[in-house]
């Protein structure tokens, strides 16, 4: 199986085994269609097991998997007709966001997303991913232009967090996502966004303040990369599991936790196996919710998304005992 | 192993240096965690508790905070009795949330409400760094939206003095969120024409940074205090460099274009009603 992820592993030892066998009964000219019959049903038995309940320690393996598709990769195969545009107009061009115009079943929208590298080459130029102050600007200028010409928003949300280095400090990291949570807030058009791999803290909510939030199956969104909690928490970065599961992180959680709308399917095995179908899904999921959010006036959809985070959040009154 | 040929072996004993070995008794005297003087904690809170060798600002819990800012040190509290849930029944948070109120004798991580600032009503907010580090989760995100939300309603300035690590682990993703939701609440109080003053204390970190603290239309911050995204010791482990001695202080802050001032805490009270004066017009503060 190309692209194999450790907990795959199994499943492709066993194919394996099926096609020794298969071979090995041709070679000999032996008959080993029963013992196959029942590898074969062995075999989807196994793969039943494993993608059913795919759990969160495989879900970093999936979205983390160099195969995974990016934000390009759902431009071109979601979308027709893209024109990217650049820079901030104060400082940069920051190839970890990328954005521009492109059509949704015909409609002119604003698609931007976070972008991870192809290669390594493509990865240090796009910084893995991690965006400078002059990446989130960059975004805040694209959706500032949507607003003035009613154009839906689209963000693909796909990082493993903000850069952390002195430079994204000195040019004011924090009050570029700052501005960004405001500034969605306040826009009169559609904002949908979607997480299709690592949603990675203040980098992935500064593309994430729409009237719609969803994720793909095996997306992950949390406050701090399970390594950093673990480091923090347990003292002990090797931990990460257990962190990653008390977070609570996969879309199927935050859906329980009402923190997103809707889970996009991916194919068997993630996104990565099947890119057409994915972007098919992608398509008519965005369509859905869009269409929901079309009729909406620009006041009907600052409630609508003011309403939605203004809920979010626990607390309870104190009880003196 | 051969390696352990040449392993350094250390021939001599530690001995703790003059500077620790002068730690005083918690109570009658207190030691500059800056420069090491030693002073008499009445000393200390007579000069706002400002270092007399050095100028460096101590931290504050939020009560002596609204002590130094609010006329007459009398604030109308909100929310008071808001404390954090479980929401994730992430293993041992109830017990870090009791131990913190046992603690800091708080609630949670903020203290909100109102009061007036040389005359002029304020809805106030004031963060505490002892209570868990200052993070946000959905009680500090809650008050300060209501705290917002009244300002709105009251036209009221809003005077916000943050202090925090970050947003709370334990909350997980309803903690991230708590960035958005007080951005937004910004976003309609901006709207409004509200004046909101940010004031940034030591230390000022990660989503609380990232939302409503660089958000005032004025932002403020005492000398000294450390002010960032990224806490230093992740910036240093990722470009694998040493960073400057003043790398995100105010002053490096101020120097980069991130805040309007750094003011000395003594001063901090005649700025904040000169300001609020500033934004009066025909007897009401500018608001809707």
């Amino acid at each position: 199986m190309a692209n194999e992820l450790p907990f795959e592993q199994p499943l492709s030892e066993l194919r394996a085994k099926i096609d020794e066998l298969k071979k090995f009964g041709t070679e000999k000219k032996i008959d080993f269609t029963d013992e196959i019959a029942r590898l074969e049903e062995r075999y989807t038995r196994l793969e039943e097991e494993i993608y059913s309940d795919i759990k969160v320690h495989q879900k970093i393996q999936i979205v983390k998997t160099p195969g995974r598709p990016t934000t390009l990769d759902y431009i071109s195969t979601v979308f027709t007709e893209f024109v990217e545009l650049h820079g901030d107009r104060l400082f940069g061009d920051d190839l970890a966001i990328v954005g521009g115009l492109a059509k949704l079943n015909g409609m002119p929208v604003t698609v931007i997303g976070h972008q991870k590298g192809k290669d390594t080459k493509d990865n240090i130029a796009r910084n893995f991913g991690m965006p400078h102050p002059e990446g989130f600007r960059k975004a805040l200028r694209l959706m500032q232009q949507a607003d003035k010409f009613r154009r839906p928003i689209i963000t693909f949300i796909d990082v493993p967090g903000a850069y952390p280095g002195a430079a994204a400090e000195e040019r004011g990291q924090s009050e570029a996502i700052a501005r960004n949570l405001r500034e969605m807030a306040g826009f009169g058009v559609p904002v949908i966004c979607l997480v299709i791999g690592e949603g990675g803290s203040g980098g992935a909510l500064a593309l994430g303040v729409g009237n719609r939030v969803l994720m793909l199956e095996h997306s992950i969104y949390s406050v701090i990369s399970p390594e950093g909690a673990a480091s923090i928490l347990f003292k002990d970065s090797t931990k990460a599991p257990l962190a990653a599961e008390a977070m609570k992180i996969t879309a199927q959680d935050i859906k329980e936790l009402g923190l997103i709308d809707d889970i996009v399917p991916e194919p068997r095995g993630g996104a990565h196996r099947n890119l057409e179908q994915q972007a098919e899904a992608i398509r008519s999921c965005l369509w859905k919710h869009l269409q929901e959010l079309l009729p909406l006036t620009k006041e009907e959809l600052r409630e609508d998304r003011y309403h939605k985070f203004r809920s979010f959040g626990k607390f309870a009154l104190y009880q003196p005992v | 192993m051969l390696k352990d040929l040449f392993q350094k072996k250390r021939k001599y004993a530690t001995i703790p240096s003059e500077k620790t070995k002068r730690e005083i008794p918690e109570g009658l005297m207190n030691k500059c965690g800056k420069c090491g003087q030693i002073q008499f904690s009445k000393e200390l809170e007579k000069n706002l508790k400002v270092c007399s060798s050095c100028g460096h600002h101590f931290m504050l819990n939020p009560y002596e905070r609204i002590q130094m800012t609010l006329d007459d040190g009398r604030i109308f509290e909100y929310d008071s009795e808001m404390i954090s849930e479980n929401p994730l029944e992430f293993p041992g948070y109830e017990d870090k949330l009791v131990k913190m109120m046992e603690k800091t004798g708080l609630k949670e991580a903020i203290v909100t409400g109102e009061g007036t600032i040389g005359g002029f009503p304020v809805v106030f907010g004031v963060m505490s760094f002892e209570f868990f580090g200052g993070s946000m989760g959905g009680v500090v995100g809650e008050k300060i939206v209501r705290a917002i939300e009244t300002a709105i309603q009251k036209k009221y300035p809003l005077v916000l003095f943050s202090t925090s690590g970050g947003a709370r682990m334990q909350e997980s993703l309803l903690a991230l969120m708590q960035m958005a939701k007080t951005s937004a609440a910004l976003s309609r109080f901006h709207e409004k024409g509200g004046l909101y003053i940010s004031v940034l204390t030591d230390p000022t970190y990660g989503g609380v940074s990232a939302s409503f603290a660089t958000l005032g239309d004025l932002i403020l911050a005492e000398p000294g205090a450390n002010i960032g995204f990224a806490g230093k010791r992740v910036i240093e482990q990722t470009i694998r460099q040493k960073l400057p001695e003043n790398f995100q202080t105010s002053e490096f802050n101020l120097q980069h274009g991130h805040i309007d001032m750094v003011v000395h805490r003594k001063d901090m009270r005649s700025m904040l009603t000169k300001l609020i004066d500033m934004h009066t017009v025909k007897g009401g503060v500018a608001n809707g």
